[in-house]
């Protein structure tokens, strides 16, 4: 059974606060990975990876790059479900 | 006038405390840091060796859940140390360009290394972390110091073996004599209770077997020791020009007025048993400090407590002293420690540099039956030191054929 957006959205965040500390509140679709949550590279792919654990997922390296906000990691992950 | 070099700040984590003021009263409470290991690896891997010195405080109980997920348990133990001896100097206010970091280890990042290497069996190399390298890497205490406290004027690490952080305290003296630098973070830390090197060690035949009585297990200079104790842990000590800690009303601790290292070039771990290099280390200590031997006072051995090493380390220093060795008062802190490998150095100078401010030389435990072929005046209760002007030494040698020698002279304003 898929999860939704908003189930993505939870779980994508916990992974967020437990890489970098920052609050599962502030993880917010429309916020921005680098330039709003201050998020580095090496976070960015520890994040990745955890993702995939989580959700279950395959999230390509090359499909990285285009992750720049929060809500395009959030439908990529729903839809690659 | 020549330029002095002043310690004023001082900051550890150790098998005996979380802090340097808590683990310096344990010792002179004559307290053990050495316990049994609990951990599930020790009955799994079955590893001859079953107890060691674990950190009093862990790491995770002091620093934040992500810079526990970012740094090696060597970078905690370092941060910890630092952090605290930087608050304990004030946190002096000083041009980021002219403060450097001086910060060894032995051995790095093994936890990091060797979890990596399993993750990469089991799960594959995508699950191995993009943090991996800057985690293992040995010089990974030193720049998470230097990130801390924003130093430019150099982040260096010194690896040689148990002699790493005596080596990085003298190279901090040298780089504040230079003038290039006016504040140096100089320590060494240790984080290597892990299977693989207890094993290894054990496999060398360099560790105490005492399994049945950890606490008794390391007892330099007794006829019954057998080998070194492990421990884990940070040293980390604030040096500066005297100008520089006086324009900022700092209090200050000792003087740091010699450093020097000499290499064997014997064997790779037996140290020379004329303790001819060890004994150069200590005579070019006391040239660089202007001293004579007779101005010893006091001496913060190497001593891990090996039969071989602590009688090679006696006769270096029967070498240089001559008589006038029993008049000083040896103390041999790794029978309450352990044995911090590269941070050894570090939290011995901690005690030799309290010494001399406390007037106090710190006593070594389970000293039952000292050795006859060591007659060293081994302080066994805590101690007074004599007062007026007096010098304090810290040796460590390491596998290598390092020789390090750190010299402090107690301070008059």
């Amino acid at each position: 059974m898929a999860l939704s957006q908003n189930e993505v959205l939870a779980g994508l965040a916990e992974i967020v606060n437990d890489e970098t500390g920052i609050a599962t509140e502030a993880v917010q679709l429309e916020k921005s990975f680098t330039d709003d949550l201050d998020i580095d590279s090496i976070s960015m792919m520890t994040i990745v990876v955890n993702a995939e654990d989580k959700f279950g997922v395959k999230i390509p390296d090359e499909e990285v790059k285009n992750l720049i906000t929060v809500a395009d990691a959030v439908n990529f992950i729903t839809n690659a479900q | 006038m020549s330029t002095k070099i002043v310690v004023t700040g001082i900051g550890a984590t150790t098998p005996l405390g979380g802090d340097a003021r808590s683990t310096w009263n344990a010792l002179l409470a004559g307290e053990s840091g050495i316990s049994t290991l609990e951990q599930a690896w020790v009955a799994q891997y079955e590893i001859p060796v079953t107890f060691a010195g674990q950190a009093k405080v862990p790491a995770a109980e002091i620093l934040t859940p992500q810079e526990v997920k970012r740094l090696d348990p060597s970078s905690q133990f370092a941060l910890i140390a630092a952090r605290e001896a930087w608050a304990d100097a004030g946190t002096p206010a000083v041009e980021p360009e002219r403060l450097a970091v001086e910060f060894a280890t032995g051995i790095g990042g093994v936890w990091t290394l060797l979890d990596a290497f399993d993750t990469l069996k089991e799960r594959g190399p995508r699950r191995v972390l993009p943090m991996t390298v800057p985690m293992l890497m040995p010089n990974g205490p030193a720049a998470a110091i230097g990130m801390d406290i924003a130093a430019r004027g150099g982040v260096r690490t010194s690896v040689s073996a148990c002699a790493s952080s005596t080596e990085a305290i003298a190279n901090a003296l040298n780089r504040l004599l230079s003038g290039e630098v006016d504040v140096v973070v100089a320590g060494g830390c240790e984080a290597a209770i892990h299977p693989l090197p207890i094993a290894a060690f054990a496999s060398m035949h360099a560790l105490s077997r005492r399994n049945e009585d950890p606490a008794k297990a390391s007892r330099p200079y007794d006829v019954n020791r057998d080998g070194f104790v492990m421990g884990e842990g940070g040293g980390a000590i604030v040096l500066e020009t005297e100008a520089h800690a006086k324009a900022r009303g700092a209090k200050i601790y000792a003087e740091l007025v010699g450093g020097a290292v000499t290499s064997d070039a014997y064997h790779i771990t037996a140290p020379d048993p004329e303790g001819s290099g060890a004994a150069r280390a200590v005579v070019a200590a006391l040239k660089q400090a202007n001293a004579q031997p007779e101005d010893v006072a006091h001496i913060n051995a190497h001593a891990t407590s090996t039969p071989v090493g602590d009688i090679a380390e006696y006769t270096a220093l029967k070498r240089v002293f001559g008589d006038h060795l029993g008049n000083i008062a040896v103390s041999a802190t790794k029978a309450s420690t352990g044995h911090l490998l590269g941070g050894a150095g570090a939290i011995e100078s901690i005690f030799t540099i309290l010494a001399l401010h406390e007037r106090t030389a710190p006593p070594t435990i389970n000293l039952d039956e000292q050795d006859p072929e060591i007659p060293l005046d081994v302080v066994t209760s805590p101690r007074k030191l004599p007062d007026g002007p007096i010098l304090a030494i810290s040796t460590s040698f390491g596998f290598g054929g390092h020789n390090a020698v750190i010299a402090f002279r107690s301070y008059q304003g």
